[in-house]
This record gives structure tokens, sequence and C-alpha cells, in this order.
């Protein structure tokens, strides 16, 4: 059996049914994400959570995807109308579009053609993250600065001052996985991992984990980098004026970059969709349970540790971990070039 | 539909985005609009660069440029709180006929650059991360690279000197 039309016709239409089966998983899991979280951190502090709505309360995530539907869109007096509308989409679009490198398995071979279980194998799939990530940021400054408040605005210059505060440990994080790797294709660095599962970056590359960990969660804005919408001082920092499917939206975009980032850890870090004891093959679904970890991860996270204050921030970030990732990356390197003597 | 015509239907609106963007840069008078407008250009412009073949310098021209570089002017404008720019009380017709001139100027070079262009500006042309990197390293750009990184290194050291009062 082989798949109809012309090569090019095929290749459009199975980068579409990528993108559309993609969103849709990322979509199922984002709502998912909202239940799970708030049960988990309920159970880790001796409470029920949502449980009224359906059976165990799974159907809570329905339940708030109406109520938001339904509520009052409101626009501030004096917020710059543009922008403020502008803002939520270019969250999501920035979060969404990160995804089109992150590969999820092999390849599979449908009517006698290899597909590749990737949207987009880009040669410089790593950059590419690092830049939708750097374009991610405007959304929360645009958000802080539309809404005309004191507050928003204080969170999402918070917020910018962050995340490229810790893009660059972040960076520099990666850069010995590129070394090792020699190739910023994250699908070549995933293949690095193959074998045992001391090949893993997260075991030879102990130091840039533990950075990457860091600054990802930051890079997020997770508890206990959460300072832009620290409610204790900020309401709720940049999305404090927004209300109904535009909270939902600028929601939605830190969910999904929540996902993306455990699911570039997974393949950048702990090997992807290889198992890493022998005897079992490779699959896409040690993928999932990776990504899946990661997520319980910053859930636990949230439940655990309180909040950093705004100076203990950056300093950790600037004088702590951007050393600490340099210096693993000249020792890095020593031992690479040691090897190969 | 065709490569070529999908190619070109993405180039011109990449294109159109960098043009309008540049036009909302200098064309209206509120910096903050101008700075997110010219966040549009370079974007844009990286999506024409990722056209021509090269996704390297186009990832890059985002992480430098879009990225770092506008994060900073935004930053700026909106920890000065600037407000939209006012019109000066009476704008001297000199000015305007002076500027009038030199754009109808510009206006005539590049016509007279785009009726005379035979071929495109850039074909056939593809940049992996890996060739950009032994095209850096070769003996030819090896000492203009170096030479670089210390000038960079120097404007970093002097930018801490100048804004810690003491060391």
């Amino acid at each position: 059996m082989s798949l109809p039309g012309t090569p090019i016709q095929q290749e459009v239409a199975i980068s579409a049914i990528k993108v559309v089966v993609l969103f849709g998983i990322l979509m199922s899991v984002f709502s998912g994400m909202t239940y799970v979280e708030r049960r988990l951190l309920a159970f880790m502090q001796f409470r029920l959570g949502p449980n009224r709505t359906g059976p165990f309360g799974l159907l809570q995530p329905v339940a708030d995807g109406i109520k938001l539907f339904f509520k009052e869109e409101v626009t501030p007096e004096g917020a710059n109308r543009w922008l403020f509308v502008a803002a939520p989409a270019l969250s999501v679009v920035t979060a969404f579009l990160a995804v089109a490198v992150v590969p999820y398995g092999g390849t599979v071979t449908i009517g006698g053609r290899p597909i590749l279980l990737q949207i987009s194998d880009l040669d410089v799939g790593i950059l590419f993250l690092f830049a939708v990530s750097s374009l991610g940021v405007y959304g929360i400054v645009m958000a802080g600065w539309a809404a005309n408040n004191k507050y928003t605005l204080i969170g999402g210059l918070r917020s910018s001052a962050q995340m490229f505060s810790y893009e660059l440990a972040l960076g520099l994080s990666f850069v010995t996985l590129i070394m090792v790797a020699g190739s910023f294709r994250i699908r070549d660095i995933v293949d690095s991992q193959a074998g045992l599962f001391w090949h893993w970056n997260a075991v030879r590359q102990l130091p840039a984990f533990l950075v990457f960990l860091v600054a990802s969660t930051a890079e997020v804005n997770r508890t206990p980098f959460d300072l832009p919408e620290a409610e204790t001082e900020l309401v709720a920092g940049f999305h404090t004026e927004y209300s109904s499917m535009r909270f939902a939206l600028l929601q939605m975009a830190e969910y999904i970059n929540m996902i993306t980032a455990s699911a570039v850890a997974a393949n950048l870090f702990l090997g992807g969709w290889h198992f890493g004891l022998p005897g079992v093959p490779d699959s896409p679904l040690w993928f999932v349970g990776k990504t899946l970890a990661f997520l319980f991860f910053f859930i636990w996270l949230r439940g655990t540790v309180p909040r950093f204050r705004y100076d203990q921030l950056m300093h950790f970030g600037w004088k702590v971990l951007v050393p600490l990732a340099t210096l693993w990356i000249f020792l890095a390197a020593a031992l690479i070039v040691w090897r190969h003597a | 539909m065709s490569l070529a015509l999908f190619h070109a239907i993405i180039f011109y609106v990449f294109g159109g985005f960098a043009l309008g963007g540049a036009i909302v840069v200098v064309g209206q008078r509120n910096p903050t609009y101008s700075a997110f407008a010219l966040i549009v250009t370079l974007v844009s412009l990286a999506g024409v660069f990722g056209l021509l073949g090269s996704p390297f310098i186009a990832v890059l021209q985002i992480v430098v440029y879009a990225g770092a570089i506008m994060v900073l002017f935004l930053f700026v404008l909106m920890l000065l709180a600037v407000k939209r720019e006012e019109r000066p009380e009476r704008e001297s017709p000199v000015f305007k006929l002076v500027a009038l001139a030199l754009g109808a100027l510009l206006a005539g070079e590049v016509g007279a650059v785009l009726v005379r262009a035979e071929r495109p500006a850039v074909g056939g042309f593809s940049a992996s991360a890996t060739q950009v990197a032994q095209l850096l390293f070769s003996p030819q750009y090896l000492y203009v690279f170096e030479a670089t990184s210390i000038l960079i290194l120097a404007a970093l050291v002097g930018a801490v000197a100048l804004a810690k009062k003491d060391l």
C-alpha cells in the first residue's frame, strides 16, 4: 500500500496532520494539567481539591472552560486596546511555536514512507527553542504595559528581567550537550544518549542538568520563581487586569510552556525515547513518561518550596548559576579534549 | 501548487510585514509602538533569511536582535514611562523641503538599483551552523573574529565599571 498524491502533497498533508494532532494533545494535556495540579497540590497540603464536578472532580476543567467562556471580557479604561488584546495571542503563539522542533520518537513507516516523529527536524533546533522563548517574554511585557496599571507594569518588568537573566544560565547549560553531541539538532542530542541510562546527560552532565532544572523553572515562571505573579505584593502580576478568555489564553500559554520545558528536559537530559536498559526497544511512550515525570516535578516543587525574594533571585541567577554553568563548560571541554587525545 | 509559488508567497508575506513594521517604526509617535513594530520587522527579516536557506542566521537574528536587544530597549522605555512624542510648536518649512528632497533622492536611488538589477540579490545560498563556524574559524576570518570578541569583552568590562561606583 502506498500513499496517494505527489511527494510534495504528501509532505504537506503529513506535516498538517502532525500539527493538528500535536495541537490536540497539547490542549488536552493542558486542561488535564489544570485539574491534576490542583488535586496534587491539595493532597500535598492535606486537602481534597476539586472533587465535586463529575467522578473525582474530573469534569472540573470542562466547568472551568465554560465559566471562563461566558464571563465578561473587561478592558480597563486607559488601557492600550490593541496591545492589550495582542498580548495573550502573542503568548499563546510563541508557546505553541516552540513545540515544532521537539522530537517525540524515531521514525515510523506508513505505506512505505518513513515519517519522522517530529514536526520539523531543524538543523538548529536548540537555538530555535531559545529564539522562541526569548520572543515569549514580549507577551508578558506587552500584557504588563498595555493594561496601564502599576501592578501589571511591575509584574511585566520583573518577569522580563527574570526571564532574560535565567535565559543566560539556560543557554550555558545547553553548551556542553551541544559539545558532546557535536550538533545543534535536538534529535542528534537525544541519539547521543542512546544505550544504558548512565549515558543520559542527566547522569553524565549532572552539573548542567541541575543548572538547567533551576533555570527552566525560572523560565516558565513556576514556584519558587513565580515573582511576576506574586499575589501577596502584586495582586496577580502581569495578568491582573485580564478576565474571561484572554485570561484563559495567558494561563494556557504558561501551561504549554511548562509542557514544552518538560518535553525538552526529557529529550535533552533523560534520553528521550530511549529506555536506558538493555533489551527494551525505543518507543515514544518512554518519552511521554519522562515528560509527565517532569510535569509532576514542577507541581511537587510548587507544593514544597516558598517563593524567592527578588534580590535573592537576581543574586542566585547571576552570581551562582552563571558561574557554575561556565565552570562546567570549561571542565567538560577539557574532558572532551583529554578523551580525544 | 508548486514549490516556487509557495516560496514566493512566503517571501511576500515576510517582506510585507518587514516593510510594514519599518514604516510604523518611523511613521508614528509613540516610542513603545515603534519598539514593538521594530520587533515585527526583525522577526520578518529572520523569516526571509530562513527562506534563503540559512536557518542559523535566521535564528541568530531573533535571539540577538529581536530577543536580547529589543528587550533592553523596551525595558528602558517602560522604566522611563516615555510618553507620546509631541510635535514641535512650529515646524520650519525648510526642514520639510530638505526632508522631501532627500527622500526623493533616496527613492530615486533605490528605484535605479531595482530597475537595473538583473538577478536576485542572493541565490543558491545555504549556511548551516557548521558552515558558518568553519568560515569564522578559517584563517581568513579568525583574527577578525577574535578581535571582535575582545572588543565585546572590553565593552562588557566598561559597562560594569560605569554602572558600579565602588568595585
